[in-house]
């Protein structure tokens, strides 16, 4: 008998649709907008923290629908964004800087349905609103400044082995260490050459003088670079968290550039200059025993360098470092109770508390000074070359005189605001990059923007498919309407199988669905001018439908895995919006193969397999 | 409902002369245009910094180009975005101003001037990522064609291939004429597209060599050329029904998807039309000029034996 399908197919089909439908139904339900409330350092989300939050929205009278205490942070889901905006900074403010409280949209998906794993589709930025940036770690400065990290190794190594040495200095990509005499040069050595075995050394005798010549080995240089980026990741996780933002992406791409995307962010200028900043902050001594006048004048003295006040008033500073930024364990902001002004509380290890302590309790009355210190680099283009460009921004933030002993917790003040405060303690609690970095793209779309494209890219696929519909049904009749059926479902499995997968849903992706809607029809179109061939050449209706089916099997395949191979390129390409669109349209054409060809042979056996048929609704 | 007749028989291979005319005129007037023109192409493939700002009401340019030569920035270009509320301003990129403090910068003076301008969009592409996407870009373009040409060929039969790549660089060549003669805005999603075009100009082209295969197989007598013929007539309600329906859907996009989504539809629309009328003329004229004939179809192994019993 032909045009019946075995019960084992329906009963595949059924199933599979069952799968759909529960997987695409938790797009239905919307988001919550909500914050989320985590706990930074050593601190803990507990059901203190619940009390403290819920106090705060009852007494400013902001109604909450819900919210969800899980072992690292709690969610409060409000029924509209104003409410949530408003509650934010209370919030925060009531938390301390021990919590972070981000803006989040929560699904709204029921319990049931959260137990099967199933979650609505994960929007792309374009759609939900976010800042996304490629960065690109520099890593000739990483290479570098591991060389000159050597240069100081060797250094000590040198004293503390008692070998003399004329000068060591870091040249052109290479540690030079120069000697009087060969002796002692080649005792040197060895010493390096059995404390440093990653380094590759080298040495020569010039104008009477003998050197060694350190450099990084091949396999070093590439350790140095993974190192680099990784310990950017780690700092960049640390900063996203410090700011708050639910659901961050941070990821690294190729070999040496970082994604970072931060969703629903609002604030984007301050989450770049938290996220590109590679700041930090040295302590110094003023030297008083020279000019300033003199030093303005060209003639630095050794051992001091020219420096410059927020105001462009110079001040001449000791080379020797006190502290540095990476010896600071633990930093927040304040307000200053003498002069209002906003201040820095730092903290620093034991190390640095050491060498603040031996330095204030010689110098009380001396003038100390804080330098805070950028690295920015950027790209320009030289003849048509892009050419990178570091620059290393050094800024005097205060200085003032030492009053007292103090070592391992002390403030700084003369911050220009509350928000440099702010942000100048989220950097030093972060830590430092290990090599400067440079945003090579950003994009960043505001919120309503995300709302329009939503918006518009539903109804387009909406308008889209009813002109279709309209059309099938028009043209087709009967036969039309199933095949109507077959891209009702093909929307559902779409969006079930993105779902599924939490692929990224952007703007292009949409259009990829759109497209999938009008291409799905094409499947349905072979099949049915078969059938009306076939009915022509005088077949009778049910070896017709049966013929069609056939025949256009493998052109249904030819020319659907073509456009197969033109997604997967697209993907294999693809930036994060390319991505979307070819994998919707990747999708699309799975499902719209099982739809279109399956799903409408079974409704076509289900009612007509059997059955007498003189003509038929095509 | 059927409009055309049940059973066309429209010489189309008569008319190819005229059509391999048309097809190269066209094809001579993108290539002039893209040497001559190029493409106005978006930051993705320039570097450079792209911000939309939104106002409530509708905003005279003059007004934003004063407020931003004031702040040092006339060289930025403005125009509107879709509506007379939305503003584009493009930036090239500067020396001494990271991309990251420009746009802050540019906001930060529309906001003094206009407290309800708000941001709706900043994209900065630095100049090594524009680079590396134009030749990505390229490469794609060239990778896909590869893919498909190899597999038409193991599918079908070499002339075949050749047939249909060179429908789709004809494709792809006019679709991006019409960019460049009409200085459309060339920016990454028109490319997506046009990678999309090539996937569905051959669909098209795929769908007539497999009916062309079929008749040579099957009509014992006539002419390569009157098979032809024939398998176009036969396929063509088919080719105008599935052009239309995505046409609509395309239509459906260009109008309501919003301006981001313009470059994107408009491609596929261009595209897609001229693939309809390519793979009726272009690919079966290509394929028979290199001389198909029955002998070189007729079945080897029985390909797709096993395919045929699936649905």
């Amino acid at each position: 008998m032909i045009n019946r399908y075995p019960l084992w197919k329906y009963l595949l089909i059924v199933f599979l649709l069952v799968i759909g439908v529960v997987y695409a139904l938790p797009n239905l339900y919307g988001d919550d907008p909500a914050l989320q409330i985590s706990a930074n350092r050593m601190a803990e989300v507990t059901t203190d923290t619940r009390d403290k939050v819920l106090k705060v929205l009852d007494t400013q009278q902001f109604p909450y629908k819900s919210y969800e205490l899980t072992p690292n942070s709690l969610l409060v889901r409000f029924g509209d964004t104003e409410t949530q905006l408003k509650a934010y900074e209370p919030v925060r403010e009531a938390l301390g800087d021990n919590y972070t409280a981000a803006l989040n949209l929560a699904p709204a998906t029921p319990t049931w349905l959260r137990d099967l794993n199933a979650l609505p589709m994960y929007l792309g930025l374009d759609l939900r609103g976010g800042v996304h940036f490629l960065m690109e770690v520099d890593m000739d400065a990483a290479v570098k400044q591991a060389l000159e990290r050597y240069v100081s190794d060797i250094r000590s190594l040198l004293r503390e082995k008692k070998l003399r040495y004329l000068t060591i200095t870091d040249d052109n990509g290479r540690v030079e260490v120069k000697f009087r005499d060969a002796a002692e040069r080649d005792k040197a050595l060895d010493v390096i050459h059995s404390e440093y075995r990653e380094l590759v050394l080298a040495d020569e005798v010039r104008d009477g003088s003998f050197f060694i010549y350190a450099t990084l080995g091949e396999k070093e240089v590439l350790e140095t670079k993974k190192f680099a980026i990784k310990q950017n990741i780690t700092t960049l996780r640390k900063r996203v968290n410090e700011l708050g933002v639910a659901e961050p992406v941070i990821q690294q791409q190729g070999d040496e550039r970082i994604v970072v995307q931060l969703p629903g962010v609002q604030d984007t200028a301050r989450a770049k200059d938290v996220i590109g900043a590679t700041a930090t902050l040295e302590y110094h001594m003023v030297d008083e025993e020279h000019s300033v006048q003199d030093a303005i004048a060209g003639r630095v003295p050794f051992g001091s360098r020219l420096y410059k006040e927020r105001d462009g008033q110079p001040v001449l500073l000791l080379k020797q470092i006190i502290v540095t930024g990476d010896q600071i364990i633990d930093a927040s902001s304040g307000i200053d109770q003498q002069s209002g002004g906003p201040l820095v509380s730092v903290t620093l290890d034991s190390k640095g508390a050491h060498q603040m302590s031996t330095n204030t309790r010689e110098n009380i009355g001396k003038r100390m000074a804080v330098v805070y210190i950028e690295t920015k680099t950027e790209t320009k283009m030289v003849d048509g070359e892009p050419q990178r460009v570091t620059k290393r921004v050094e800024e005097v933030i205060s200085v003032a005189v030492i009053r007292d002993h103090f070592s391992k917790r002390f403030q700084t003040t003369g911050l220009d605001s509350t928000e440099e405060a702010r942000n100048l303690a989220l950097l030093l609690r972060a830590g430092a990059l290990a090599a400067p970095m440079e945003i090579v793209e950003e994009r960043t779309i505001g919120p309503s923007l995300g709302q329009d494209n939503i918006d518009k890219g539903i109804q387009s696929v909406v308008i889209g498919f009813i002109f279709v519909l309209a059309f099938m049904a028009l043209w087709y009749k009967g036969f039309g309407m199933v095949a109507n059926l077959a891209l009702g479902l093909n929307l559902v499995f779409i969006v079930a199988v993105l779902s599924l997968l939490q692929a990224t849903l952007t703007l292009p992706g949409i259009a990829g669905i759109v497209l999938t809607v009008g291409m799905a029809v094409d499947a349905n179109v072979l099949i049915f001018e078969r059938i009306r061939e076939e009915l022509r050449a005088g077949n009778t209706p049910h070896a017709s439908i049966h013929a069609g089916y056939e025949k256009a099997f493998s052109t249904i395949a030819d020319a659907n895995i073509t456009t197969l191979i033109a997604a997967v390129v697209l993907f294999g390409f693809g930036t994060g919006a390319i991505k979307g669109f070819a994998i919707t349209l990747a999708i699309g054409i799975v499902t719209s193969m099982f739809t279109a060809i399956m799903v409408t042979r079974a409704v076509l056996n289900l009612f007509l397999g059997g059955k007498r048929l003189s003509k038929l609704s095509i | 409902m059927q409009i055309l007749k049940q059973d066309t028989h429209i010489n189309f291979l008569g008319m190819r002369k005229v059509a391999m005319l048309l097809s190269l005129t066209l094809i001579v007037i993108s290539i002039a245009s893209i040497a001559m023109r190029g493409f106005n192409f978006g930051i993705d493939f320039t570097g450079g910094t792209l911000i939309e700002v939104g106002y409530p009401q509708n905003v005279e340019l003059n007004q934003v180009r004063q407020t931003l030569a004031d702040s040092g920035y006339g060289d930025a270009v403005v125009q509107h975005f879709g509506t007379a509320t939305d503003v584009l301003i493009r930036l090239a990129p500067r020396e001494g101003v990271s991309s990251a403090e420009l746009s802050d910068k540019v906001l930060a003076s529309l906001k003094g001037a206009n407290a309800e301008a708000a941001m709706r969009r900043v994209e900065f592409v630095g100049p090594q990522v524009g680079e590396e996407l134009t030749n990505d870009g390229g490469l794609a373009m060239i990778y896909a064609l590869i893919g498909i040409l190899i597999y038409v060929a193991l599918r079908f039969e070499y002339r075949f291939a050749v047939g249909s790549v060179a429908a789709l660089v004809h494709d792809v060549i006019i679709t991006l004429g019409v960019f460049s003669l009409f200085q459309l805005d060339f920016d990454l999603t028109v490319l997506a597209a046009i990678l999309a075009v090539i996937g569905y100009s051959l669909n098209d082209t795929i769908v007539v060599f497999d009916r062309i295969r079929e008749n040579f197989r099957m009509m014992r007598k006539g002419t390569p050329e009157d098979v032809v013929n024939a398998s176009l007539n036969q396929t063509l309600s088919r080719t105008l029904m599935t052009s239309f329906t995505t046409m609509l859907v395309l239509f459906a996009l260009f109008f309501f998807g919003g301006e981001l989504i313009h470059g994107f539809a408009t491609a596929l629309l261009v595209g897609i039309f001229v693939g309809t009328y390519s793979s009726i003329y272009v690919a079966s004229a290509s394929a028979l000029a290199l001389g198909v004939s029955k002998e070189d179809l007729m079945p080897v192994e029985k390909e797709g034996a096993n395919l045929d019993d699936m649905p």
